[in-house]
């Protein structure tokens, strides 16, 4: 099989007009005749759910939350990108495709790059008419910041809670075709099976979370939005309930996996506190605008950093990457924390954390603009550490945060089975190696919104349909897999609970396959891995009944998946010998620490097909740099 | 240096089904953390009854960082416990004494059903939000960002309203089991927009229409759920509401 990412021919400024121009349409009348079924109620999911509906398709909407709202989109603190230019500092589309392809470390498709970019301002409009309600100037008008990896301010946000806000403007958008009766919203179902007919996607199959039963859900088209899998290393920023099991169901049944080993630990979120601990928090990178990152010059000094001059005092940002200073990209922040905690100047009772630093922006400004700014995330901190950062300055470390990998997908999104969409991070296609902050949800609206509304209808203009109902042979024997499975599952009764076993596992993946990885460790996850995966089939517990609502049964079967894409990863990890992005091979470092890559041998998409369990097959996308070329990311 | 570690007894509603009868049963949890969160505590115990081959505590949450509006138990009779301003999943346990007893029990109201344990059926808020909770506009249709102008204050009064969270604790709080700080926080974000306007009046009256089908109750100026909402939003909210709410029974001639 050959990967066609079907990136339409000409320049990269008419790629996407042309191709909208040349996609077939399906008429309003005929659109009602297909039906389309979208899980997830992201940005991605509620987008495009409610865009597809507001064109006449009819959609099936799942959800495993108890309301659409509350999808870990709304979790995003910072802001979106685009390419508005409103303040005047030399941005535009050109820019924001440059930094984002930059950004991603030269392992991004240029076209769906641009694209993005293209779309970002339709995004802020749109958002805008919503109703979204983002920060304004007091003229009325827009207001910016900057975010990591920008020499601008690009990023409109609304307080720290702009994903919530967009969210919500894409869950109101959502409200309004349920309410209209043009969607078919599901609650409290969690997607546990894809069926393929024909070798078309055709349908799902959900668990209800309250009853137990297994439902089956027929349509034309399925699209996933069921966001990324950093939950893999137990602790991370996502939200508990975050998994990647739709999208390895399907990747099971034959879409590729993409990239699996590029994912991003965040720069600033907060230390590890306890061993009882469940979930790391984020702190926005929005903060890096005017806090300052720094350790002391000192190793192992204990004093109260307060306490500690100015001269003492070491602010390695500013210090290794002069140019972008405290906004320096995540991955490159994030390891620099790592050193500096692993070379013994980190600080805090574990010395696993650096100072995130306000005094400097508060003698400036004052109290109250840095309120104003960064109020709820002053208070969040607080609120988790019992420590007030307007006096102390914050103490951070890097957590798991994003995964840029996930499904291929082509231009049109859609993955290697005909009909199987993917949006939002559950997809592989825009960050490369490493996403920019405030890039995550731009693409996910860019996605839902304006991406595949134009490109579905293709699909469905140039197939021909069998009608498939629920008691096709194919829902059966896919349901009949899940029961069985699931059955199995509960008839373990081991010993150790799904929570212990999931802390071993990202514990193997925090130190094997995390923020810095090597060949000898990479082999030695893989067989731990594939020994816990074969301890938890013999040992997991799961009290209670699978006919009820059973939350340790929930969680089972997303760590049993993780147990597969976790050895994925590695080999992923161990098979790409160079540094890039949020991929960093110690053997592939310049003598200054900085990550090493290797355009020659790894130019290149690395799109995994399941063949069975330990056994994967790799395809390679060869990527094409045209308009910006591949150069040693800097930021010094 | 050594925090204190605590021991606590926590009296947990617990039902199987809605249907079933609920009680509360009494559970011991040792050398808790003073740093974790509460619903870590939850963790510790679940896990240990999972251990045991007991059905852990039904309870939801999910981002942890007071945001996604999924998780919320009534604590010693307060929902999302005992400090203002915050959810369940924000609430530390340095705010509790070593030998604590804590009442912990789900948001109870006429329009939540219990569905198992400490989680409720909240759908009725959603309905709220699809009758009406929403600026009419599809995708590919709108204007320039910049071309619609809101003074700052505006748009920072519309935020604070927006920034309703879901959660149903005001519901929970309000002895009437009323939704009128739910609803007047959307009415309100969207009415005072420009956005907002062409829809102002048919909005209101179906959000309240709705609201009231669904067997929540009347407001009589209580306040409990501007103190319990842990996104403090203002019961100056509900006047907006009962004003637009006034102003389009009264002088549009719109009608829902």
């Amino acid at each position: 099989m050959v990967l066609d990412s079907k990136i339409p021919s000409g320049s990269i400024q008419e790629k996407w007009t042309n191709h909208k121009f040349n996609l077939k349409l399906v008429s309003p009348a005929n659109k009602l005749k297909y039906e389309i079924i979208v899980v997830g109620t992201g940005l991605a999911g509620a987008s495009a759910a409610a865009s597809l509906a507001e064109l006449g398709y009819q959609v099936t909407v799942l959800t495993f939350h108890d309301s659409p709202r509350r999808a870990h989109s709304i979790s995003a603190q910072g802001g979106i990108n685009a390419a508005k230019n409103y303040p005047n500092d030399n941005d535009s589309i050109r820019r924001l495709f440059y930094d984002t392809v930059k950004g991603g470390d030269f392992r991004a498709r240029e076209a769906n790059v641009y694209r993005l970019a293209e779309v970002s301002n339709n995004i802020i409009d749109q958002c805008v008419a919503q109703g979204v309600p983002f920060a304004r100037e007091y003229g009325g008008l827009l207001d910016n910041r900057s975010f990591g990896g920008a020499q601008l301010s690009r990023t409109f946000y609304a307080k720290g809670q702009t994903g919530q806000q967009l969210l919500l403007g894409a869950y109101s958008a959502l409200s309004r075709q349920v309410g209209l009766g043009n969607v078919k919203l599901y609650t409290r179902r969690e997607m546990l099976g894809l069926v393929v007919i024909d070798g078309m996607a055709r349908g799902v199959i959900a668990r209800n979370l309250v009853t137990g039963d297994l439902e089956r859900f027929a349509g034309h088209a399925v699209v996933l939005a069921t966001g990324g899998y950093s939950r893999v290393y137990y602790l991370s920023t996502n939200a508990m309930n975050c998994n990647a099991t739709a999208i390895w169901r399907a990747h099971k049944k034959g879409a590729f996996f993409a990239n699996p080993c590029f994912t991003q630990i965040h720069p600033t979120s907060l230390p590890l506190h306890s061993e009882q601990q469940s979930k790391l928090t984020l702190m926005s990178e929005s903060l890096r605008n005017d806090g300052r990152v720094w350790v002391p010059k000192n190793k192992g000094d204990k004093r109260d950093p307060r306490e500690i001059s100015e001269e003492e005092r070491d602010y390695y940002l500013e210090r290794m990457y002069p140019s972008y200073g405290n906004l320096s990209p995540r991955d490159i922040a994030s390891r620099a924390a790592k050193r500096m905690c692993d070379e013994g100047y980190g600080v805090g009772e574990t010395g696993q954390a650096v100072y995130l630093d306000f005094s400097d922006a508060i003698k400036r400004l004052g109290k109250q603009v840095i309120e104003e700014r960064y109020g709820n995330l002053f208070q969040m901190y607080e609120m988790i550490t019992g420590e007030n950062p307007y006096e102390v300055p914050m103490k951070i470390y890097p957590a798991p945060h994003y995964t840029m990998g996930g499904l291929w997908v082509d231009y049109n999104l859609m993955s290697t089975i005909p009909g199987l969409y993917v949006i939002g991070e559950a997809n592989f296609s825009d960050h490369g190696a490493n996403r920019l902050g405030a890039s995550a949800l731009m693409q996910g609206l860019a996605d839902g919104y304006f991406i595949l509304p134009n490109t579905i209808g293709d699909y469905f203009a140039s197939n021909k349909f069998v009608t498939v109902k629920t008691n096709h042979e194919e829902f059966e024997k896919e349901e009949k897999s899940l029961s069985d499975q699931i059955k199995r599952l509960m008839s373990i009764n081991g010993k150790r609970t799904v929570d212990d076993i999931h802390r071993e596992l990202g514990k193997i993946m925090w130190e094997y396959v995390g923020m810095s990885r090597n060949e000898e460790g990479l082999q030695k996850a893989i067989q731990m891995i594939r020994d816990l995966r074969e301890e938890f089939w013999r040992n997991v517990k799961i009290p209670g009944n699978d006919m009820d609502l059973n939350q340790t049964l929930e969680r089972a079967g997303r760590v049993a998946d993780f147990l597969e894409l976790g050895e994925l990863m590695a080999i992923d990890a161990l098979h790409r010998n160079e540094s890039c992005g949020g991929h960093f091979r110690e053997e592939y470092q310049y003598e200054d620490g900085e990550a090493k890559r290797d355009d020659e041998n790894f130019c290149y998409v690395a799109a995994w097909e399941f063949e069975d369990l330990s056994n994967w097959e790799l395809y390679k996308e060869p990527l094409v740099f045209e308009y910006v070329k591949p150069t040693v990311r800097s930021y010094k | 240096m050594v925090k204190e570690r605590l021991n606590l007894t926590l009296k947990i509603w617990r039902q199987a089904s809605p249907e079933a009868k609920g009680k509360f049963v009494t559970y011991e949890v040792k050398n808790v953390s003073p740093d974790i969160s509460f619903l870590e505590m939850f963790d510790i115990l679940n896990e240990e009854l999972e251990s045991k081959g007991e059905e852990p505590i039904a309870y939801e949450h999910d981002c942890r960082e007071g945001i996604c509006g999924t998780c919320g138990m009534v604590i010693n009779g307060r929902p999302h416990g005992p400090l203002q301003g915050i959810t369940t999943c924000q609430l530390h346990m340095r705010h509790f004494k070593d030998g604590d007893v804590i009442y912990v029990e789900p948001f109870r109201a006429k329009a939540f059903p219990i569905i198992k344990d400490l989680i409720v059926d909240r759908s009725a808020f959603d309905k709220i939000i699809q009758a009406g909770g929403f600026i009419s506009v599809n995708t590919g249709s709108a204007p320039d960002a910049n071309t619609i102008l809101i003074p700052k204050e505006k748009a920072d009064l519309a935020m604070d309203a927006a920034a309703c969270i879901g959660c149903g604790a005001c519901v929970a709080a309000c002895p009437n089991a009323s939704a009128m700080l739910f609803v007047a926080a959307k009415v309100s974000h969207l009415s005072l927009l420009p956005q907002g306007e062409p829809e102002r009046e048919i909005r209101v009256q179906k959000m309240v229409a709705k609201m009231d089908e669904l067997g929540f109750g009347n407001c009589s100026n209580i306040a409990a759920c501007e103190a319990e909402c842990p996104k403090e939003i203002k019961i100056t909210n509900i006047a907006r509401l009962n004003r637009e709410f006034y102003r389009a029974k009264f002088l549009s001639e719109i009608k829902e």
